[in-house]
């Protein structure tokens, strides 16, 4: 056993360094799951709305897609229906997160080698992070069906819903258990495991678009492709519809797979080298890279691409179901009232659209904060004392930066609206029309991102140690104002605190300017903010 | 009028006084070695030179400027390698040098090349896949490849092998030859008695000694080994003179430069068969200053921050 000597010491290292993330993780899942369980039973109190809800949810593709199968018209059923997609990604992405930096991350920063040269096993290091990773999936469930009998439900659906979403987070340990050993940076690996998710998305979504209504029932059953997805397999354990609990099984016997492949590889390989090797660049620079505007495309260009082909596919699929949405819904009043709830107006197929365009501005913000704190990054490796060095200004340098951000999202917030719009269009027939139409719409969403872009820029400016945890807390706040505030019938006022309610949700209702003018005066003062905190600061690593 | 001039400079991070009133003189055209413990404040002062911090008080000015109002205008005039060089990962070797010659406002491309091939370093190697001391090459080549009126060296060969030591004593030669100056802190002192016109020896921030180092040898005692015929007597007694031992026959003893006249005098009395004199090195100098650092007193005010 001596590959695996000092798991248990790396282990504790791992907890000790993720002792705040680890408990939000843990404890996070069962409040939300609590928070949506309630809210849930609120709107469907009784057996007749439920139908009416499963009635639409087995009926309308778009709801098939972003949700999932309905299980049955048990309230539990319908919470789960309700709750699992989000709770399941989630799982999924932190499980990965949480594994790439306790492997890869540590071979990147040389902190493998310095523990390796020590009595530490070959595989003690992953060994350690997927013990810990797994434990926390296998905590929060525990507490999440808690959460959910506490909430009413009761013991075995519970049970099996908490399952398969720790079922979810314990596969994807497995994936980015390998991927881990295969990229050199731990920013390709969490890449290559968030795409996985992507797949896996699609794939289930797809088998369930495919799916066929029970006959004499309300159950839909998936076709085959879900059967390929991990986020498939949590849809098909059935909680509160007919538990098979042999399901579980799945993910497991991924996990078990993954982990011996990554044990495989981690055998193979040298300490810090991937299955990628290093390309080679070249010997001069291309005069495009030599400028603080040239330096910053060069950058983000590989991100934004990635981007670009997640919001294009998204847009087209999301248009193109938007051609349903009026006959699937219209004669159901419970999920009219949901999408008009998100994106308001009396137009069904408007509101959904807006709707639509909404959810990609607020996805859309997590690019503006993601490019923008590469800030705080080069501020933290060293490269930005290089770079300040140089006659580049502080400002000129910022600005750049908050330049490229907001112009990625402009481009990517475009190409959402045209997508969409020409996914919606080819299907009605007007394409021109509806990108034209749904272009224009989504550059409205603008000055939203452009105050996120502020908010990053001023936490930077004056905060620099606290910028990336505070700019990603405004984001999820902004998030759930958006998606839950309504829901959770929280009062006006807290809903005003983020820019997205501002926007006036075109196409489903009117265009007014004030607003709009409003929140880019907003964003500008927080921009000149950050730019002027940012010059009087030291610049700490 | 001074390429550095710093009086009284004080910088404290939270309750750290990390300097306590330091002076700084490099004049034109010299390599000036700047000595110091690890977290002594070097690199400190070297990062206000840059603005990359903010002084708390005291004066200081860089090429006639203010180090933070004027930075834009002082970083045309100067050129920088840190001790710890990071880059951008995906970039290649030879885009960053080009990049950071181009911010700097062009670069010396013949120059760019020679140095490359006299750093034996290949330029087409991504960022992240070079060693500690390549990546130390880059920012050299970088830097020694603009043409700038000061060099600000941040412990520059802490990952370089003897032969690119070599080297690179050979190219700041090169650049103060041209009227550069230089501004280097080092712990290699044989890089720095090899190349340093005067020197500052910063302890607890503030420096401690400055002056060439013909000066500074002048401050400390000289080693002296003598052989007479006679037995020597009476030594304790001069003015002047330590540490006096017998050592197989001869006697080693230290004397203050000062009464090295009076001590010779003494000596001849008794018949000199053989004498060795041998003024301090500078690593006797420097562990003079950081003696008590060593036994018990740490020294670390903010590491490298």
């Amino acid at each position: 056993m001596s590959g695996f000597t000092g798991t248990f010491r790396l282990a504790r290292l791992a907890l000790r360094r993720d002792r705040i993330r680890l408990a939000i993780w843990v404890l996070g899942t069962p409040l939300i799951g609590y928070a949506l369980a309630e809210s849930v039973a609120g709107l469907y109190p009784n057996e007749r709305t439920r139908l009416g809800y499963a009635e639409t949810a087995v009926t309308s593709v778009v709801a098939r897609a972003f949700n999932g199968p309905v299980a049955g018209v048990d309230l539990g059923a319908v919470v789960v229906t309700e709750t699992y997609l989000t709770l399941a990604l989630l799982a999924a992405l932190l499980s990965t997160f949480a594994v790439i930096r306790h492997t890869r991350q540590n071979e990147e920063t040389g902190r493998a080698e310095l523990l390796g040269a020590s009595a530490v096993g070959r595989y003690a290091l992953l060994t350690a992070a997927l013990v810990v990773v797994v434990g926390a999936n296998v905590l929060a469930a525990g507490l999440l069906a808690a959460a959910f009998v506490g909430a009413g439900l009761p013991v075995a659906g519970s049970t099996a819903a908490a399952a398969a979403i720790g079922g979810v987070g314990v596969a994807f340990t497995g994936v980015a258990a390998v991927t881990a050993q295969l990229t050199v940076t731990s920013r390709g690996g969490n890449a290559l495991a968030a795409a996985t998710v992507g797949a896996a998305f699609l794939l289930r979504a797809a088998g369930d678009v495919l799916g066929e209504r029970e006959a004499g029932g309300v159950r839909l059953d998936s076709a085959w492709p879900t059967w390929l997805s991990p986020l498939g397999w949590g849809t098909q354990l059935r909680a509160f519809g007919g538990e098979r609990w042999w399901v579980l099984a799945l993910p497991v016997a991924l996990l078990v797979t993954g982990v011996a492949l990554a044990f495989a590889l981690a055998e193979r390989r040298d300490v810090g080298a991937g299955l990628f090797a290093a390309r080679r660049g070249p010997a001069r620079a291309a005069t495009g890279l030599l400028s603080p505007v040239g330096l910053t495309w060069r950058l983000h260009r590989g991100a934004l691409a990635g981007w670009a082909v997640a919001v294009a596919v998204l847009g087209l699929s999301m248009g193109v179901a938007g051609h349903e949405v009026d006959a699937m819904i219209a004669d159901n009043p419970q999920a009219a009232e949901a999408i008009a709830l998100l994106g308001g107006g009396s137009e069904l197929v408007d509101a959904y659209l807006a709707a639509m365009l909404g959810l990609f501005a607020l996805t859309i913000g997590a690019y503006v904060v993601q490019a923008l704190l590469r800030t705080r990054n080069d501020e933290s490796d060293g490269v930005l004392e290089a770079l300040l060095a140089t006659p580049v200004s502080r400002t000129r340098w910022l600005g750049t930066q908050v330049l490229g951000a907001v112009l990625g999202a402009l481009a990517l917030m475009l190409l959402a609206g045209v997508t969409t719009g020409l996914g919606y269009g080819l299907a009605v027939g007007d394409p021109v029309g509806r990108v034209a139409e749904l272009g224009g719409a989504a550059l409205l969403r603008m000055p939203a991102l452009l105050v996120v872009a502020g908010v990053v820029a001023v936490l930077f400016g004056a905060l620099p140690r606290w910028s990336v945890a505070l700019s990603w807390t405004v984001l999820i706040v902004f998030l759930l104002l958006g998606q839950l505030g309504a829901i959770l019938d929280l009062p006006q006022a807290a809903l005003n605190l983020s820019p997205y309610t501002h926007i006036p949700s075109v196409p489903a209702a009117d265009l007014t300017v004030l607003p709009l003018i409003t929140l880019a005066a907003v964003a500008v003062a927080l921009i000149a903010a950050g730019l002027i905190t940012f010059r009087r600061r030291d610049t700490p690593s | 009028m001074s390429v550095i001039s710093i009086e009284n400079l004080v910088k404290t991070f939270g309750g750290v006084r990390a300097l306590d009133g330091l002076d700084l003189r490099v004049e034109p055209g010299e390599v000036h070695g700047f000595l110091g413990p690890n977290g002594s404040g070097k690199s400190t002062t070297i990062r206000i030179l840059l603005g990359l911090l903010r002084r708390d008080s005291g004066q200081v000015r860089l090429l006639g400027g203010d180090p933070w109002r004027d930075a834009v205008a002082l970083h045309r005039r100067l050129a920088y390698v840190p001790g710890d060089v990071n880059l951008w990962p995906n970039l290649s070797g030879g885009e960053a040098i080009d990049l950071f010659g181009a911010l700097r406002g062009g670069l010396d491309h013949r120059r760019r090349d020679e140095l490359l091939d006299r750093f034996d370093l290949d330029p087409t190697k991504k960022c992240r896949t070079y060693s500690k001391g390549n990546r130390q090459k880059v920012a050299i080549v970088a830097a020694f490849a603009s043409d700038v009126e000061l060099y600000v060296l941040d412990e520059p060969t802490s990952g370089l092998d003897p032969l690119m030591e070599a080297v690179f004593q050979e190219e700041v030669r090169e650049l103060t030859g041209a009227g550069a100056s230089v501004l280097l802190s080092s712990h290699v002192l044989a890089e720095v008695e090899a190349l340093c016109d005067r020197v500052s020896i910063i302890r607890e921030g503030r420096v401690v000694e400055a002056g060439t180092l013909t000066e500074l040898r002048h401050l400390a005692r000289t080693t002296v080994t003598v052989e007479t015929v006679r037995p020597l007597t009476g030594l304790e007694a001069l003015p002047g003179v330590h540490e006096v031992r017998p050592i197989d026959g001869r006697v080693r003893l230290e004397v203050e430069p000062d009464h090295l006249d009076a001590l010779l005098g003494h000596l001849v009395r008794f018949e000199v068969r053989a004498l060795t004199s041998a003024p301090p090195t500078l690593e006797e100098l420097f562990l003079r200053h950081y003696g008590d650092t060593a036994n018990g007193r740490s020294a670390s005010v903010g590491g490298t921050r």
